[in-house]
Order: C-alpha cells, then sequence, then structure tokens
C-alpha cells in the first residue's frame, strides 16, 4: 500500500466537453447531453416527485424548505449585487402581512393576495430601502437587521394588524395540494431565473457594482437605480414566500418577522456556496430538513445543529455546490510518478 | 478666442483636513481641444479629475460644461453627460473576459441613445471596439479573462471602456503609468486619432516628452495652484515651473 502510494500519485483533469464560443454548444454523444443535462433535470423530477410520496409532516418540511429556500435565493442576488443583507424576514414578513391584511379586512382570495403581495411587497421593500442604498457592508446589513424588528414592536404596541394575536381564519389555498405544489414549483422556477438573470448582460452590471461601484459610476451607469431594482427583485422574491405561508397557515403573525428568518437564508447561502443561487437552494434543502430530523435529539437539537454547521463550513468554505460542482466535472485516476 | 468652450472652470477649491488639494484653479478648454495637465507628484492633478467628475465634492467653485453648471452631480450623470474618464489606477472587472468589461459602458442609457436604432449585439460591439483598440478580433486576447492580460493591455481596456461611452470629452489620468515604451508607441497614436476625429481630450501625463508632442495646451499645477498654462514651449520656458520642476531656482547669480 504504501509502495503502492509511493509509485502513484492522483492525477485530476478536468472534462472539456463544452467547447465554448458563447453561443456554440458542441455535444458529441448521448453520454454527454446526460452528463450535462442530468444535474439540471433530476433536481427537478425530484422536486416535483416528492410531495407525492412524502408523508404529512415531511411534506410540511418540504413547503418550509422552499419557503426558507426561496429566501435564501432572494439573499443570494443582493449579494451578488453588493448589497449583504441580514433582513430577508423583513421581505417575507411584508409579504405577509399584505396578503393577510388583504384577506382578512377585503376576504380575498389568494388568486389575488399572492400577487399583489409578491409585487407590492417588492415596492414596499425597494422603497423603505432606498434611503440606504449608498451604505455598504455592515452598515446596510445593520439597517436590514432592525427593520423587520421595528416592525414587529410598532405592531406590538399599536396593536395594528391584529397586534399579538396576529390576523387568524383566512382564507386557504383552495385545496391543500395546490399550496405545496406552489411553492416548490415558483422555488424552482426562481432558481431558473436568477441564474439566467445574473448572467445575462443585466447581471453583469450588478455583479460588476458588487466588484467596483466607482468604475461603474464611471460607465454612466446609475448605481443606486440598479440597486434599487435589485431589492425590488429580492423583495418580490421575499414577500411571495410570505404570503403564501399566510395562506397556507391561514394565519399572520409577528412571527413573521421572526430573527430565524433572517439568519437561516444566510446559513444555507454559506452552506450551499453563496452566488450559484443552486447552491443557496441547496442549502436550504439540507439545513431545515436537518433540522427537523434533529427534534428527535431533544435539547440537544440547536446545539448539535450550530456544530454541524460550523464544521461543513470550515470544512468546506467554498459550499457543497461549489465542492460538487468542480467534482462532477472533474476526473480522477491514479498515474505512475517518473 | 476660437471655437466655444466645452468646459469651464472657475476657482475650484478642496480640501482633504489641512492639505489644500485644489486652490482656485480655473481654467477653460475649447471643443476639440487637447490639454495636457502636469505638475509633481501630489500637486493636485487627480482630485482635479475627481472635482470635474463628480468623484469628490469640491469645496467651492464651478464647474460648467457645456453651458450647464455640472458642480455637485453624481459621477454617473456626469459621465452620462459625456465627460468620461480613465483611472490612475485601472479599475477593471478582472474576473470578466476582457470584451465583456466592456458591456458595463454599453448597457448604460448614454449608449442606448446614442446609438438609437442602429443598436445590436453588445458582444459584437464590444469586440469591434476592442479590436480598434490593438485587442485583434481574431486572436484570443478580447475573451481571455482580464485579469490574465499584462499591465498594458488593461490601460487600452480602460481607454475602450471610456471610448465605449461615446465621450465628448475625454479625461485620461496617467494612462502612460506603468506602460513600456514599446506599449506607449501603440497607444498614443490611437490617443491622437481621437483628437483629430474632434475628441476634446484632458491628459494627466508624467512623460512630458510624450505628452509635448500631441497636447496643444499644457495648464501646470504645483501644491493645489495652477502655476503656469500656455503651449508646452511656453510653459516650459516659465521660471516657477523649471523650479517646481527641477527644484533649483533659475534665478541663481
Amino acid at each position: 500500500m504504501v509502495e503502492a502510494e509511493s509509485r502513484y500519485r492522483k492525477k485530476r483533469l478536468d472534462r472539456g466537453i463544452k467547447v465554448r464560443a458563447d453561443t456554440i454548444f458542441a455535444i458529441a454523444s448521448y453520454r454527454e447531453m446526460l452528463y450535462l443535462i442530468l444535474p439540471r433535470v433530476l433536481p427537478v423530477i425530484l422536486l416535483l416527485f416528492l410531495p407525492l410520496v412524502l408523508t404529512d409532516y415531511w411534506g410540511k418540511v418540504l413547503v418550509y424548505a422552499c419557503v426558507y429556500g426561496l429566501l435564501a435565493l432572494s439573499w443570494d442576488f443582493l449579494a451578488s449585487c453588493g448589497l449583504f443583507s441580514l433582513g430577508q424576514a423583513f421581505f417575507l414578513g411584508i409579504g405577509a402581512y399584505i396578503a393577510g391584511t388583504l384577506s382578512h379586512y377585503f376576504h380575498w382570495p389568494p388568486v389575488i393576495t399572492v400577487p399583489i403581495a409578491t409585487l407590492g411587497g417588492g415596492v414596499i421593500c425597494a422603497a423603505l430601502l432606498s434611503p440606504v442604498v449608498r451604505l455598504r457592508g455592515v452598515y446596510f446589513a445593520m439597517v436590514t437587521l432592525m427593520l423587520p424588528l421595528l416592525l414587529m414592536k410598532m405592531i406590538e404596541t399599536t396593536g395594528i394588524f391584529g397586534g399579538t394575536h396576529g390576523l387568524s381564519a383566512l382564507k386557504p389555498f383552495p385545496k391543500g395540494w395546490i399550496g405545496g405544489y406552489l411553492v416548490v414549483v415558483v422555488f424552482m422556477a426562481s432558481i431558473f431565473i436568477f441564474r439566467r438573470l445574473i448572467n445575462e448582460d443585466y447581471g453583469l452590471v450588478l455583479r460588476a457594482i458588487r466588484d467596483d461601484d466607482r468604475a461603474v459610476m464611471s460607465a454612466a451607469i446609475n448605481i443606486y437605480w440598479r440597486k434599487i431594482q435589485a431589492l425590488f427583485i429580492a423583495g418580490a422574491t421575499g414577500a411571495f414566500a410570505g404570503a403564501f405561508m399566510t395562506h397556507h397557515y391561514q394565519f399572520v403573525g409577528m412571527s413573521a418577522f421572526a430573527l430565524d428568518y433572517s439568519i437561516l437564508p444566510v446559513a444555507a447561502a454559506a452552506l450551499g456556496g453563496p452566488g450559484t443561487f443552486a447552491g443557496a437552494a441547496l442549502g436550504s434543502m439540507i439545513l431545515v430538513p436537518l433540522s427537523e430530523a434533529l427534534r428527535a435529539l431533544g435539547g440537544m437539537r440547536i446545539a448539535i445543529y450550530c456544530v454541524i454547521l460550523i464544521l461543513s463550513v470550515v470544512a468546506l468554505p467554498e459550499g457543497i455546490f461549489h465542492y460538487i460542482e468542480r467534482k462532477y466535472h472533474q476526473f480522477e485516476r491514479l498515474v505512475r510518478v517518473g | 478666442m476660437e471655437g466655444e468652450a466645452i468646459l469651464r472652470v472657475e476657482r475650484l477649491n478642496k480640501h482633504f483636513g489641512g492639505v489644500q488639494a485644489v486652490f482656485d484653479v480655473s481654467f477653460s478648454l475649447r471643443k476639440g481641444e487637447f490639454l495636457g495637465i502636469i505638475g509633481p507628484n501630489g500637486s493636485g492633478k487627480t482630485t482635479l479629475v475627481n472635482l470635474i467628475t463628480g468623484f469628490v465634492k469640491s469645496d467651492s467653485g464651478k464647474v460648467i460644461y457645456r453651458g450647464e453648471d455640472i458642480t455637485g452631480k453624481k459621477p454617473y450623470t456626469i459621465a452620462g453627460l459625456g465627460i468620461v474618464r480613465t483611472f490612475q489606477m485601472v479599475r477593471l472587472f478582472y474576473n470578466l473576459p476582457a470584451y465583456k468589461n466592456l458591456i458595463i459602458p454599453l448597457s448604460s442609457s448614454r449608449v442606448k441613445k446614442l446609438r438609437g436604432g442602429e443598436y445590436g449585439e453588445r458582444d459584437d460591439i464590444a469586440v469591434d471596439l476592442l479590436d480598434d483598440m490593438g485587442f485583434e478580433r481574431d486572436s484570443f486576447v478580447p475573451y481571455k479573462s482580464a485579469g490574465s492580460l499584462p499591465h498594458g493591455y488593461l490601460k487600452r481596456l480602460d481607454l475602450a471602456r471610456a471610448m465605449a461611452l461615446r465621450p465628448d470629452l475625454l479625461i485620461l489620468d496617467e494612462l502612460f503609468s506603468g506602460m513600456a515604451m514599446s506599449e506607449v508607441a501603440s497607444t498614443l497614436p490611437l490617443i491622437e486619432k481621437f483628437h483629430e476625429e474632434g475628441l476634446t481630450i484632458i491628459m494627466i501625463e508624467h512623460r512630458l516628452k510624450e505628452l509635448f508632442r500631441v497636447v496643444d495646451r499644457v495648464l501646470v499645477l504645483n501644491y493645489g495652484q495652477k502655476i503656469a498654462e500656455g503651449t508646452p514651449q511656453e510653459v516650459m520656458d516659465t521660471e516657477a515651473v523649471r523650479k517646481a520642476y527641477l527644484g533649483i531656482d533659475v534665478e541663481i547669480k
């Protein structure tokens, strides 16, 4: 064994089947087509099938994972244009309360309230955060962290929107499974759209703002307006998740602004690998079920959960998705040394 | 004075803490003129550029561009009006392919407006522009990531990025610094060509020989103050300039 190790070493090669001239893909065989398509199609099939086979309880976990996944995508999108947010709960809560209010006071069905909450939530988030888009890094993060807490306290003390009791007995989705599928489909569509968007020229400009905002300004691009647009897109994504939750659970309360919704998406994106969207999605698909699976351990749950999180971030700082992607495109073989 | 003034700088002031970086500087620039700005290190040349392009707010004074007061406007607004600059320390997007760097200016509303109906594929326009700058289209150079290109190319890429905006006034902040002689020799004709095509240019430069060959007029700064202005010959004959540059008093008996 030792002898073998001394005479052989591992050689890693990158697969080079994609001959790229930006618009031309040369694909030679079925196997290579599968090689490209499989990692994209398999998760889609899996996610569409899962709600059919899962038990009631794990179905609920999947819905939760999708909600957190949407928030993680929204976080990743903001991060890719240099806005590090710690306030995904703000997006979620705004959407949840818009849908809840419309449903409770006007008795509108989800078909109307969810789109209104999504777009309206995006507009409100962008408008409320627009004065602080000039802030960078930790300062922007601080403001986004404070906003949901501020709204929570406001609702608690003034008693508006049902105060501490929240608004209950809201209109549900016509059938339970429609709700479940809605969030799964929107979640997958969001991954697809975000991944496309960030590689278009529009996303290129956003990424450039993150890298060097002065250079983008000198190219006659209003970076603040672009950031506000990004806030709208991310806000609308989070607001949809909130509006969905409101109707799915037929309840909206102050818990929509809970810190969990701000922190967990960041953890999911960090675990999965930021900047790819698929990583953020993968991260939430791991973290949420993991936290449920650990429930059996009782009190030690959170502690073990944290240890797992820390270990994975330390061991794979690039994120799980980057790691898998890299390994998928490599093959290893032993070659003789000398 | 022939031609209309495209840019007028009136008594511009800027201090950083106790340092007066720019002190009461005034000058004006005709359309199509080529102005050189020289001065020893720390004389306020780059600050002056930052003040004109809006990256730094002035304490007092005015910048008038085509009769419009642009003092205190945002950098992107000023760039959108056609005052486009390059940076002394190139600011590029190193992980993007070279030609993709031009997509950013090409997606600005200024370019959309100027190109109007003939607006084509941005990638093609970008490669065309780079081809003009000596990044040969058929070579691999325009498609390589900017981070892997040599310094001379990066400077020219920065120039290409500025030209992608179709500027009316181009400000070059030490374009030649860090360039090899051969790179300077290949870049200088490009700039002369832009000038002959009618572009107004302000050029900050330490390489006086190259600068004096191309500019119409020179402005000399020292400790933030304008100490001389005129043709290259006039300026070099000025006593204050020689003192600032050579550090000797030419009036020694």
